[in-house]
């Protein structure tokens, strides 16, 4: 196993100056292990997508990044995570910050019912970024306009943000997240609730943020995985088996399981 | 290979199952319309039976709210006498110094005796005069000195003046007493329902809406007694147990849904906060009497002690529904405030807590409901003395309104029959606008998502 993750490290040799990292990785839900020594780097303004069949570990991995595995009881971590080279399980970090650093959108679109504004303005509201009203509704302004919701919206920022489409929503969120300028943005199966045609959208979207943002996705789609990543990452069964730059991950994988799990022969 | 094998044999068997399921149905033989027939019998009489439960209920509740109106509605009416009255001077102020303090402390009663010895001169002997005083309440002096004080000018006059008549007077002219029984079993006597009758006959005999009911404390007389020294009670004692249960309850149910760690100290304390909700209000009471008044040496009979007993009895109600309401939330929006890098609390108090809240509320209101017909637990700590001041604070010595009922329930008057179900139709109309409140206020807070 070890002999895997050294094949893939040396496949494609850790990159030079990455945005965050996992060093043996391993992590227990009780007495049951659902990461095994996992090694990935993160590469700065880049989409990661972490791609794998269902179970295998690509949600609780990404889950690590943000440490919202924290708020889950009887988890136990060890290894190590880096965000510029810090470790992001020391004590000294603080959690909270550390989450409006690293921003997370999830699987199904979960907007507060609030209104559309004020699902903008909460970040940077409890984080005290701003000082001034103004201030606030440009960053919502911004905000939005990079989630390209901002024309669909502009005339109704104070109804609920519950009244929207799905997809609407899901960039909603991304909004939302963008808002308080975290530097990663991590995106757990995004558009898994959304319509093809929202689905482009936010793929478009994520391919846009890529300038600013360095992106992490766990998608189920591999041609998801294609079309928006740079690199991408094969789970299995809790260990990473294979990364590397997407389109050789996809056109000359090394490892017999990524072969079969991408040309559909078991997932 | 030998998988090979086993799955041509797993092919084969599933074949042979396919085959006897592969059966075509006859969708119009007997069997089937009988069954058919059965599905529809049993669909009718489930709805009867379901029908049949409604009307029960129902029923139950037209008997109880019909009982205890046809027999409370007249104690909202009061008989009054109308007299002559002559307010003599000679009596009230024989000095003339216009005084307040003197003419407080005047015969007003007197006067009233005078009247009805005025208005009945052929009654002589002590002992029927006694009886003919009976015609007009004792408190009606009060009113009388209060309408003098409010009036002085009329020291010297003589008007008719309408006067509260006596409980059992009362009764007469509602029909409880009934003048065809043998004299020696009724509360009056011939004589005396003759005076009756001379008076409505000079049409001095009324019956006018009975306000003092609403705005007096307990009396021993059922004509002078009124319900809201008890109304103002159960309003101090309610108040105290909310401001107490409320804030408690909540942060209990906060502390154990979203910080507490799943341990084995945790789920003691579940199990026994939902014990305490199955534990009889008598214990509380009993626990109330031990630790408030022989312990910590609190007021007797005070709203205060009431109140924190109630507390204790309505924490865990207020726990268990906050807590459910808590658990309702969808983890999803918590995730997005953590996600967000909101801290725990911020969490709770911007997401959480307002989408919980009707939740919480609503057994919050529950919850005060149940306390305001507490009356077991109240027992225990005194709220059962006969009080006649309505309670200027939480620390006066004050009765609740279900407790006010037991006592009236209890008293051997006739009209306090009458008053114990006006009483019930009070507390009733104060559970049904709690209830309203509470109804009203998930209504308002409610989100949809």
């Amino acid at each position: 196993m070890a002999a895997v993750s050294q094949s893939a490290m040396t496949a494609e040799p850790s990159v030079a100056s990455p945005k965050m990292t996992a060093r043996d990785l391993n992590l227990f839900y009780s007495d049951n292990q659902a990461l095994f020594d996992v090694n990935l780097d993160i590469v700065e303004r880049q989409v990661t997508a972490l791609i794998g069949p269902s179970g295998c570990g690509k949600s609780t991995f990404l889950r690590c990044m943000n440490r919202m595995n924290d708020t889950i009881d009887g988890v136990t971590i060890n290894g190590k995570v880096t965000l510029d080279g810090r470790d992001i399980y020391d004590k000294r970090i603080d959690v909270v910050q550390l989450r409006a650093r690293i921003g997370m959108v999830f699987q199904k679109p979960n907007p507060f019912p609030k209104s559309i504004y004020d699902n903008v303005a909460y970040g940077p509201r409890i984080h005290g970024l701003v000082n001034s009203r103004d201030e606030l509704d440009e960053i919502v302004m911004t905000s939005l306009e990079r989630a390209g919701l901002l024309k669909e919206v502009k005339d109704r920022l104070q109804s609920p943000a519950t009244g929207l489409s799905g997809g609407q929503q899901q960039r909603l969120c991304i909004a939302r997240a963008v808002a308080v300028s975290p530097e990663v943005i991590l995106m757990d199966e995004p558009c898994s609730a959304l319509d093809p045609i929202a689905t482009a959208k936010v793929e478009e979207l994520i391919d846009e943020l890529r300038s600013n943002y360095t992106i992490v996705i766990v998608t189920h789609s591999m041609q998801q995985a294609a079309r928006v990543s740079q690199r991408t990452a094969f789970f299995h069964l809790g260990k990473l088996v294979e990364v590397g730059e997407t389109d050789q991950i996809f056109t000359n994988p090394k490892d017999d399981r990524t072969k079969g799990y991408i040309t559909g022969r078991f997932g | 290979m030998t998988d090979m094998a086993s799955l041509m044999e797993d092919r084969a068997a599933a074949k042979v199952i396919s085959d006897k399921m592969h059966k075509p149905v006859d969708w119009d033989s007997p069997k089937i319309a009988r069954n058919i027939k059965k599905r529809y019998a049993a669909e009718r009489r489930f709805k009867i039976y379901g029908l049949s439960a409604i009307g029960v209920a129902l029923l139950a509740l037209f008997v109880l709210g019909f009982s205890i109106v046809s027999k409370g509605y007249s104690a909202f009416f009061q008989t009054y006498i109308q007299l002559e009255v002559h307010f003599d001077p000679a009596e009230i102020d024989p000095d003339r110094t216009g005084d307040p303090a003197v003419i407080g402390k005047a015969n007003f009663d007197g006067l009233i005796k005078q009247s009805l010895r005025e208005r009945f001169p052929e009654v002589t002997s002590r002992r029927d005069r006694r009886d003919l005083y009976g015609i007009v309440s004792g408190g009606a002096s009060y009113d009388l000195r209060e309408r003098v004080m409010e009036n002085p000018n009329l020291i010297g006059q003589t008007r008719k003046i309408w006067l509260i008549s006596g409980d059992d007077f009362d009764m007469l002219n509602k029909g409880y007493i009934d003048a065809e029984v043998d004299e020696s079993s009724r509360r009056l006597n011939d004589q005396e329902i003759g005076w009756y009758n001379a008076l409505v006959e000079d049409g001095a005999v009324e019956k006018q809406f009975h306000a003092r009911f609403f705005t007096s404390g307990d009396s021993r007389e059922p004509e002078l007694a009124g319900i809201w020294g008890a109304a103002v009670g159960s309003f101090y004692t309610l108040l105290v147990t909310l401001a107490l249960s409320f804030p408690i309850g909540v942060l209990a149910a906060v502390y154990l849904e979203e910080f507490a760690p799943k341990n084995r100290f945790t789920t003691i304390v579940e199990v026994n906060i939902n014990n305490l909700a199955a534990v009889p209000s008598i214990v509380f009471g009993l626990l109330g009497l031990e630790v408030y008044l022989n312990v910590m040496h609190l007021p007797r009979s005070a709203p205060v002690v009431g109140g924190l007993t109630l507390a204790l009895m309505t924490l865990p109600t207020i726990i268990i529904a906050s807590r459910a309401a808590i658990k309702a939330v969808p983890p999803s929006i918590r995730q997005a405030a953590l996600g967000l890098g909101a801290s725990p609390v911020q969490t709770v108090t911007h997401h959480v807590l307002p989408l919980a809240m009707p939740g919480i509320l609503t057994g919050t209101i529950i919850g005060m409901a149940q306390a305001l017909g507490e009356t077991a637990p109240l027992l225990m700590i005194g709220m059962v003395a006969f009080i006649v001041d309505i309670p200027g604070g939480a620390l006066d010595p004050a009765t609740v309104l279900p407790v006010q009922i037991y006592l009236w329930a209890d008293s051997p008057e006739r009209a306090f029959v009458e008053k114990t179900s006006a009483a019930i139709m009070v507390l009733l109309a104060f559970l049904i606008l709690m209830n309203g409140l509470a109804v009203y206020l998930r209504k308002k807070f409610e989100r949809k998502w």
